[in-house]
């Protein structure tokens, strides 16, 4: 059942991705209120599907590349729709990432998606909340990386006094400055306890709260990029192109990190060992 | 008018900003003069209904009339008595329009297609207004109501369908409009006018209108900065105080008359950190500039001058002009589809009488039936076989009504006639003994689309 829900959320975020691009093409908020509903939908039947694969597996389903891609996607859309919520005039960010949230879950549909039982090492307390929390980080940084991509469209089309589509579809500089802000601010905290309870849970599983994982470097340094950007933000008043540069830079540090290390790098957290 | 058709014919006669100078058009207008052009025209006889459009652009005088040419001459010449001018002074600038053109030529006003500056939405305001004063002084009819309607349904499909509305078209429109992609909401930000003119101070009313809060007044001469300050309820200061109220300002708006360069690169770079990298918004106006075209380069600083808003300008208009053709695709088809309606007003006499006689057979033969009856009928069977009786009715004309209506396109006044013989309409009942009002009520009746 859970699989069928999968499938359903699936094909309804690629309905709601071609709404999206309607509305950036023809700016017609029919379009963008159709996208907005269509995504409601297909992001009940992804929760459901996650709630039924928990109660089917008898664990939380954030144990394999399925899962954790699968529930990436859905961290990523719960996020969009707190934007969404605060940024009234910010509809065309939806075409920015709700491809990405259709790409997460084409790719999580080709991982291996069978219920296996849970290796004793992710029987613990700290499974559901580190992994949940740094997932839904992931999502955050996504949408900061989105909004940082479209302040530097529409602060190219400005600054070379070309006013083409872009400069009409995109939102204004300061609002999409705004979304990187509170996407960070939201995003970063929960980097920071995603990493502390990883630790307590390293500690707990393996006597150790630090191994120098690859996974636990490369988080570190996403960490690190994050935290510059904060600070940058916060203290010296750094905003706009620079911000959206930077988040971007963080934005790479997690693909390699998401992508790559969990996959070819061999430690705690690669998903591909559990069912080789 | 014994076959029950009467031609009514839509008049156009007017002037514009490309016809006629102003010094015409504003003769034209009846501005200033104690009388209604609405009362002057309705006391022509045989003009049926007018609306009567005078903006400072356009004057325009739309006629219902039967007598065509008597209504036009008859106009010309009330419309050059009341304003004092010699008929023969104005003729050359007008046009005409009759009919179909007629209701072309008022749907591409009413778009602003037929405006100095394309697509501008003011006149379909004025146009509203124009509407409004005659259907007060109930100056229109059936077909005036539904034409004016019509136009302004038209005008909002142009606006909602094409791009002809988009786009600032005036420099200090589209400094607006580069304000708010920079700013977004433009409520609580602060302006700064460096110097004076026309074009600034109308950059800088938009950008109050726009909800900038406060607007400060740097001048070389200070009582000019006091003056102009009052008059936008702002601050006045001196041009040495430039740069610490750069510090707070979001947007500048520069036109001195200085020859040379008054803020550069240098100076302002230098303020950006003091300002914690806040963007801002300069728009050099002034010829030569005020600002060091460097300043552009500076992050989160964002440099327009006056060429650079021009381009801006130029490229809407292109893109306007690129709309305006989807837009007279629309007008095109909405001219169909009014003509189509126009056209169909003539075989309305002929569908009333046809209706008028079935409902006289049917009440006469219900009355007689009821009569012979050896029982009386309860209230509620009476009212069960009024019911029946004009269903019956009703379903037979609906097909031979819908034929009428939609054959009287293809084959003209030979369906009248036909319609008219074969259900004997000019026999026993003429149309003559209906007056011409009750037609009318009939006609308003009709369904609106």
């Amino acid at each position: 059942m859970n699989l069928f829900f999968f499938k359903l959320a699936l094909i309804v975020y690629a309905i709601a991705t071609v709404g999206y691009f309607v509305y950036l093409y023809t700016l017609k908020k029919e379009a963008a209120k159709g996208a907005y509903y269509t995504l409601l939908l297909g992001f009940a039947f992804h929760s459901l599907s996650i709630i039924l694969r928990w109660v089917e597996a008898g664990h939380p389903p954030l144990t394999n590349l399925f899962e954790a891609t699968s529930f990436l996607s859905w961290g990523l859309v719960l996020g969009y729709l707190i934007i969404d919520r605060r940024f009234k005039q910010a509809k065309t960010l939806g075409a920015f990432v709700l491809p990405v949230a259709t790409i997460l879950l084409v790719y999580s549909s080709f991982c291996p998606k069978e219920i296996l039982p849970l290796p004793p090492v992710l029987k613990s307390f700290w499974l559901p909340i580190h992994a949940a929390i740094s997932l839904v980080s992931y999502g955050f940084f996504i949408l900061a990386a989105a909004s940082g991509v479209m302040y530097l469209i529409q602060e190219r089309q400005i600054k070379k006094k070309k006013l083409g589509g872009w400069f009409k579809r995109l939102p204004s500089l300061e609002v999409l400055d705004r979304i990187n802000e509170l996407s960070l601010k939201i995003g970063f905290p929960l980097l920071t306890v995603g990493i502390i309870t990883g630790a307590v849970w390293a500690e707990e599983a393996w006597g150790s709260y630090w191994s120098w994982d690859p996974k636990e470097t490369w988080s570190l340094i996403m960490w690190l990029i994050y935290a510059a950007l904060l600070h940058e933000r916060l203290a010296v008043g750094w905003r706009g192109r620079k911000a959206a540069w930077l988040s971007l830079v963080g934005f790479m540090a997690w693909l390699i990190s998401f992508f790559i290390v969990n996959l070819y790098v061999p430690g705690a957290h690669t998903y591909v060992e559990w069912h080789g | 008018m014994s076959n029950g058709t009467v031609k009514d014919h839509l008049i156009l006669i007017g002037l514009n900003h490309r016809t006629a100078p102003v010094e015409v058009r504003e003769k034209l207008s009846f501005a200033g003069r104690d009388l209604d052009p609405l009362n002057l025209f309705l006391g022509i006889p045989v003009v049926r209904e007018v609306l009567f459009l005078s903006t400072c652009n356009r004057v325009e005088l739309l006629l219902v009339s039967r007598e065509p040419e008597t209504a036009v001459e008859l106009s010309k010449k009330a419309w050059g008595e009341a304003n004092d001018i010699e008929v023969s002074l104005f003729e050359k600038h007008l046009y005409y329009f009759r009919n179909e053109e007629a209701v072309r030529h008022l749907f591409r006003v009413a778009a602003g297609l037929d405006s100095m500056v394309l697509g501008e939405p003011q006149i379909l305001g004025q146009l509203k207004e124009a509407y409004r004063r005659a259907a007060e002084r109930r100056a229109t009819g059936v077909i005036l109501n539904r034409l004016l309607h019509k136009a302004f349904s038209v005008a909002k499909r142009i606006r909602s369908e094409t791009g002809i509305g988009s786009h600032a078209v005036s420099v200090s429109y589209a400094a607006v409009e580069l304000a708010k992609k920079i700013f977004g909401d433009l409520s609580g930000k602060q302006a700064m006018l460096i110097g004076a003119g026309e074009m600034a101070e109308l950059a800088a009313q938009h950008l109050l209108n726009q909800g900038v809060t406060k607007l400060i007044v740097a001048n070389r001469t200070l009582s000019r900065a006091i003056e102009l300050a009052k008059q936008f309820r702002g601050e006045a200061i001196s041009l040495e105080e430039i740069e610490d109220y750069l510090l707070k300002v979001d947007i500048v708006i520069s036109s001195t008359g200085a020859p040379h360069y008054v803020l550069s690169a240098a100076q302002i770079k230098k303020l950006m950190r003091p300002r914690k990298m806040r963007p801002i918004f300069f728009i050099d106006i002034a010829v030569p500039r005020d600002i060091d075209p460097e300043a552009n380069e500076i992050e989160n600083v964002f440099l327009y001058d006056i060429d650079d808003l021009k381009a801006v300008v130029e490229e809407n208009l292109a893109y306007r002009r690129k709309e305006a053709l989807r837009a007279e695709r629309i007008i095109e088809e909405e001219v169909l589809k009014f003509k189509a309606w126009l056209e169909q007003l003539k075989v309305y006499p002929t569908i009333v009488a046809l209706r008028r006689k079935a409902e006289e057979i049917r009440r006469r033969e219900l009355e007689k039936t009821l009569a012979h009856l050896k029982t009386k009928l309860p209230p509620e069977d009476r009212e069960a076989l009024e019911v029946m009786t004009k269903s019956l009715v009703n379903k037979l004309l609906h097909d031979p009504i819908i034929y009428l209506k939609n054959r009287y396109h293809r084959d003209g006044q030979q369906v009248v006639d036909f319609t008219r013989k074969v259900f004997n309409l000019d026999g026993e009942a003429p149309l003559e003994a209906s007056p011409p009002e009750s037609i009318l009520a009939d006609l308003e009746k009709a369904p609106k689309h």
